[in-house]
């Protein structure tokens, strides 16, 4: 789909407190994990809500929500921040790599078999190309909606993760989030551009592990982990334009060999 | 049978710039034939396509396809009972998936779409089957995406994407006029076939009075949302017609 979606700035951080919630009430971390995946869904539901019912522009559907989230954060447990080090958590099952491995391993493969069904196809054309849905008797919106409660649901997910990972879970942790995502796709899509053997799914993963490394490599030139925001935006940045100017320069070729060229010419036919 | 009874419509209504556009049309388009819209730019001819499609709404009128009331129906509800074609190829496919996914998403057109796999291997044939009757060798190109065919081959797909599962009413809204005139000849002898050969009432926007002439069983002129001309085709000429066209514009103008 081609929006932005903000939302994720505020369900990253709110799959996190719903598991550290949870999790501090007694339940058991795979359970809160995936009921963190549940209250995502939900997140993406109102944004979506807000822009197919309400008609609200998407960028800001996704900014409003996000701003209800931090509201709603903050209130899960009444405080800004929150230690997890003494609650059991989804790593102690093994170790952390093997776990985090084998968990992106199952939603990749559960992702990739949910596009090859038929509302997963559908899911794909709403994203390429709405008119189609709808002359296949579809509303189109029904699949903005399915696709902005999964994506915000995978978001809390990893939101979960992330929160038993570092062990405890902050107000300010899905802060620029989604610039380590744009980042991540962006990079990700360069991977086996020509190729269509490389499912999206994997390039997203790959994409996402470059970005880490880049991350490193920032942080071992000497830089400050609190420049990687800067680094992440920059990398964006880097990406986007030289996919701009790449096709710009594309495009001036055009002219020139077109209109431009011939709209030149006539003046010295005329002389001639 | 499509019929089209009081239609009325107007442009930014209830403001200084309300524009009336049809006041009472009515229209019969018979069963099973071809019938071509002709008119200058803005005489309401792709306006009364989306008005029949459901994409704009209507003042006051019916529409009843084969003697049900549409009128009613939401936009991806006629759908159901429809085939449009585009004037811009990419408005009819899914550009990113490949040709075999696009024909199995047409092949499911108007069904529940559940969470079984799109793709079934003892359908695939028949695609190719109906791929091959094209003759542009689609049929060999089944895992190719659908960006990277011409558009001509990308207008034939829509084409066939439109009509896979036998609509009620063909829209052909100029679906030719993006494309060169050598490909834009072939595209129009497959429409012709295909809907010859399923026997499906067509109407067609068409720009070139050749074509219209040429392809069509009735054609209706338009100007102002007003019919200035219904005729069958095989009784007029196009140098007839373009007198016509030119003299009554002329008149309005």
């Amino acid at each position: 789909m081609d929006i932005a979606d903000l939302t994720v700035e505020g369900s990253f951080p709110f799959g996190a407190f719903i598991f550290a919630k949870l999790v501090t009430s007694g339940l058991n971390p795979i359970a809160s994990t995936l009921l963190s995946f549940l209250f995502g869904t939900l997140a993406g539901l109102l944004t979506a809500i807000l822009f197919t019912k309400l008609k609200i522009k998407p960028l800001l559907s996704g900014i409003l929500t996000m701003t209800i989230l931090y509201s709603v954060n903050l209130k899960t447990n009444g405080k800004a921040n929150i230690p997890l080090f003494s609650h059991a958590s989804i790593y102690d099952l093994g170790p952390i790599m093997i776990t985090l491995i084998i968990i992106a391993l199952i939603i990749k493969v559960t992702l990739d078999s949910f596009l090859k069904t038929e509302i997963g196809y559908l899911l794909i054309a709403t994203g390429d190309n709405e008119s189609l849905v709808k002359s296949l008797g579809k509303n189109s919106n029904n699949y903005k909606i399915l696709g902005l409660m999964l994506a915000n649901g995978l978001v809390a997910l990893s939101g979960a993760l992330m929160a038993q990972y570092q062990g405890f879970v902050d107000i300010t942790m899905g802060s620029s989030i989604i610039v380590v995502a744009l980042a991540s796709i962006i990079i990700g899509d360069t991977i086996g551009k020509k190729s269509n053997r490389i499912k999206n799914t994997s390039k997203a993963i790959m994409g996402a592990i470059i970005y880490k490394i880049i991350g490193g490599i920032a942080i071992d030139l000497g830089l400050e982990p609190s420049d990687l925001k800067a680094v992440s935006a920059i990398i964006v940045i880097a990406f986007l334009s030289y996919n701009n100017l790449f096709s710009q320069l594309l495009d001036i070729k055009r002219i020139r060999g077109g209109e431009k060229y011939a709209d030149n010419k006539r003046p010295v036919n005329e002389l001639q | 049978m499509l019929i089209i009874k009081g239609l009325s419509m107007s442009f930014n209504k209830g403001t200084d710039n309300e524009l009336r556009l049809f006041d009472g049309l009515n229209l019969e388009i018979e069963k099973n034939r071809c019938t071509a819209l002709i008119g200058p730019n803005g005489c309401g001819k792709s306006t009364l396509l989306n008005l029949i499609a459901g994409s704009i709404k209507l003042d006051q009128g019916q529409i009843i396809l084969d003697g049900e009331e549409i009128t009613k129906l939401k936009e991806e509800e006629r759908a159901n009972l429809l085939g449009r074609v585009y004037q811009n190829p990419y408005m009819g496919v899914s550009p990113s998936l490949t040709i075999l996914e696009n024909m199995a998403l047409a092949d499911k057109k108007g069904e529940r779409f559940t969470l079984k796999r799109l793709i079934r291997k003892k359908n695939i044939d028949r695609y190719r089957e109906i791929l091959r009757e094209l003759n542009l060798g689609l049929e060999n190109k089944l895992h190719t995406k659908v960006k990277y065919l011409s558009g001509g081959q990308r207008q034939s797909l829509s084409l066939i994407m439109a009509t896979m599962k036998h609509p009620s009413l063909l829209l052909l809204d100029e679906h030719t006029a993006a494309l060169d005139p050598k490909t834009s000849d072939l595209v129009m002898k497959k429409t012709k076939e295909l809907i010859e050969k399923h026997a499906i009432t067509t109407i067609m926007i068409s720009h070139n009075l050749k074509d219209a002439l040429e392809y069509s069983d009735r054609i209706i002129m338009l100007n102002r949302g007003n019919i200035i001309l219904d005729r069958r085709s095989k009784d007029i000429t196009e140098d007839q017609l373009m007198e016509i066209y030119r003299k009554k514009l002329e008149m309005v103008a």
